[in-house]
């Protein structure tokens, strides 16, 4: 069975080490939409043994709970490979989102990704 | 004189799939209402909770059960009731998503959400029905 189209763009900073994903759907909404995402990054995550991750929500119109339990199950994975986690340009409605269920102190979260890549050692 | 509201429903399969296009209506109902971008956030927000709580966690995803929605939408308040077939559950039992010792966990903010973003959500007793109502006079989301 062909696998499904990914859902991310993908970059590299190569000065920071510092993968930088970005959705291509803008709205990360559905279950089945979100799981995949998840894999993916899991993949990533795997993929190096100090992983540094910037997730840009450039694209992200919507969002779910079901994406905010995937953000936490991926933020798991990297700290327990001791890595780092960060996200960007997060629109005020969707950050109005992280506020309200008080995600926003378990995440660091930057206005935009040049301060984001600044903040990562 | 205001156009007359519009009332859709819809029968959906147990599958995430089935969503899109009962979220689809309801935008367009709100829409062509008069509900601002940031009330359409909150409904489309609220009903992908309430769609997905019905699907995953009332059907557990079973192919034999079905969820029922029925929405009206006016030029001052969308309301809408989501039913699935499953056997109930207590939504005062869900635990508080912010508290500390929760706060990690990956599920259990949808009620939160649903209740942060709509003027008013009410459960049947048992459970497994949900009304919402969004007022046009409402600019939630609360915060504490």
């Amino acid at each position: 069975m062909p696998e499904s189209a990914s859902r991310l763009m993908i970059q590299k900073d190569a000065e920071k080490a510092v993968t930088i994903i970005e959705f291509m759907d803008r709205n990360i909404l559905d279950e089945a939409n979100i799981q995949q995402i998840g894999e993916e990054v899991g993949r990533i995550i795997d993929s190096s043994p100090y992983p540094k991750l910037l997730v840009s929500f450039e694209n992200v119109d919507h969002l779910s709970s079901a994406a905010l339990g995937t953000l936490i199950t991926i933020s798991n994975k990297v700290r327990q490979k001791d890595g780092q986690l960060r996200l960007a340009n997060i629109h005020p409605q969707i950050y109005e989102v992280f506020v309200i269920t008080k995600l926003n102190k378990l995440f660091q979260i930057h206005k935009n990704t040049v301060e984001a890549l600044k903040a990562f050692k | 004189m205001a156009p007359p509201p519009t009332k859709q429903r819809f029968v959906l399969q147990s599958r995430f799939e089935e969503v899109a296009r009962v979220q689809d209506a309801v935008i367009a109902a709100a829409t062509a209402h008069g509900f601002t971008e940031s009330q359409i956030f909150a409904i489309r927000l609220a009903m992908e909770e309430a769609l997905t709580n019905a699907i995953k966690h009332g059907n557990r995803l079973s192919p034999g059960k079905l969820v029922h929605v029925e929405f009206d939408c006016s030029d001052s308040r969308f309301r809408v009731q989501v039913t699935d077939e499953g056997p109930g559950f207590a939504p005062e039992g869900v635990p508080d998503p912010t508290r500390g010792e929760n706060l990690e966990r990956p599920s259990g903010r949808g009620v939160m959400l649903m209740k942060a973003y709509m003027t008013k959500v009410s459960f049947s007793p048992s459970g497994n029905r949900v009304t919402m109502i969004k007022r046009k006079s409402c600019h939630l989301p609360n915060r504490d």
